[in-house]
């Protein structure tokens, strides 16, 4: 196994495209250590990206923010303008593992992974956010809801990597929330997860997005979710359409954590919860 | 050793050098190359927390983290706690209040109550409950090691003051 760390994305990505054999990319390496302790992988290149500055820096910017495809968790929580900005997001990501975890899991990796249940990947779609992608001849900026193709599959050519993630800058009575339900308190993998984000106007919710996770083979953004609540001001009436656009949307599998049924029924429960939160942040009267 | 690599590193404020195959974790360099065999491994997939060290004043899972990424960085480690004999307060604590039985999870809880509380230097215990939920203790139940970490916290607090 051969051990690059290139100064640049597209130099990393010039080492993907050169590779003949197996490659893989090293973030905060929280999945790819596993796989390689189990002998699920065998590399015969890895690449790590942590010595690309952009990939580790979280740029604010006039835009919204940059996040490198390097930044670990806990320095997402230490960000005081991203978790005011984007306190689902964060809340999610903080979501993964134990502290030991934080210090090295990324947004990146977390959606590279394309675990149907991985949670900041609903809360980064709801808020619209964007996979800045680098291969060894062009770039390209593609929705994160875009990213993940199949459990444990991505958009990315042989040749590409993802260099940062990028946040709108939330405009006024912007807020958003994510919720999923797990059997104990921590370190689990989520049965459900929800992730809405609304934008207000006189009180009711102009715009909005809404986005699961675990209920389908990927996280999915639902758009009949957010029409249920667009011009609204999430009265029972709203929130149960919502309920109902969610429970639609899950296409989920049965497994030792939850069954069909109780899947689809927690998506539409979790998804009123959700609203809740992100209408209160962003400033609404409940 | 077949594709070895030479490592550069420091580890608890001693400059180390050590040659790892490129796949070795830093848990297993550290245990079988520096000689640090309070870095224990429970899991080694980063659900348990005994391999515990910092990178960087970063908790990490070393079973986690290659060896050679530690090139240039700062590790810490269980060895790193006492100081001129002098066993650290969260050390002393855990003995005061058996908040061990087998310790192989020990130093883990160690290293990482040790990176809480440079944060957070009074948690409650739900805060202290939070932080150590990557350390799996299978023999003590917790409660001694929360009384400890909060004991710990205390007798660090009124030394500060001083």
């Amino acid at each position: 196994m051969r051990y690059e760390k290139p100064a640049s994305a597209k130099e990393a990505a010039g080492l993907l495209a050169k590779e003949k054999g197996a490659a893989f990319l090293l973030a905060g390496g929280t999945d790819l250590l596993v796989k390689l302790k189990m002998g699920m992988v065998e590399p015969d290149l890895v690449v790590d990206i942590k010595h690309i500055a952009k990939a580790n820096e979280i740029q604010t910017t006039a835009k919204g923010f940059n996040i490198g495809a390097a930044v670990p968790g806990a320095r997402l929580t230490d960000h005081k303008a991203l978790k005011k900005a984007w306190p689902g997001v964060v809340e999610a990501a903080n979501l993964i593992g134990s502290d030991q975890i934080q210090g090295r899991c990324t947004l990146a990796g977390n959606l590279c992974n394309a675990s149907p249940a991985a949670d900041s990947v609903p809360a980064m779609i709801a808020a619209g956010a964007k996979a800045v992608i680098v291969g060894a001849k062009k770039r390209r900026t593609v929705p994160v809801e875009k990213v993940a193709i199949g459990p444990g599959q991505t958009c990315l050519g042989s040749d590409e990597l993802i260099e940062s993630i990028t946040l709108p800058k939330p405009g006024p009575r912007t807020g958003d929330a994510y919720l999923r339900f797990i059997p104990r308190t921590e370190m689990d993998i989520a049965v459900v997860g929800v992730a809405v984000c609304v934008t207000l106007e006189r009180g009711r919710v102009k715009s909005a997005r809404v986005a699961l996770g675990a209920v389908a083979p990927t996280a999915v953004l639902v758009p009949a979710a957010a029409r249920a609540i667009v011009g609204t001001s999430l009265d029972d009436e709203a929130l149960e359409k919502l309920s109902r656009a969610c429970s639609a949307a899950c296409n989920p599998i049965d497994d030792k954590r939850g069954t069909v049924e109780y899947r689809t029924r927690l998506a539409g429960v979790l998804a009123k919860r959700a609203a809740k939160i992100a209408f209160l942040r962003a400033g609404g009267n409940s | 050793m077949s594709n070895a690599t030479l490592v550069s590193t420091v580890v608890n404020g001693d400059a180390v050098q050590f040659a790892c195959p490129t796949d070795e974790s830093l848990m297993t360099a550290l245990r079988d190359r520096v000689g640090l065999t309070g870095v224990k491994e429970g899991c080694g997939t980063g659900d348990c927390g005994a391999c515990s060290v910092t990178l960087d004043d970063q908790l990490v899972c070393s079973c986690l983290v290659l060896g050679v990424e530690a090139e240039g960085r700062n590790v810490g480690t269980v060895e790193g706690l006492a100081q001129d004999g002098q066993l650290h307060p969260l050390q002393e604590k855990f003995i005061e209040h058996a908040a061990l039985q087998c310790g192989i999870c020990t130093p883990g809880f160690l290293v990482a109550a040790k990176a809480l509380l440079e944060r957070n230097p009074n948690p409650d215990e739900t805060e202290i409950r939070y932080a150590l939920a990557g350390n799996l203790c299978r023999c003590t139940g917790y409660d001694k090691i929360v009384r400890a970490v909060q004991a710990a916290a205390k007798d660090m607090r009124k030394a500060k003051r001083r």
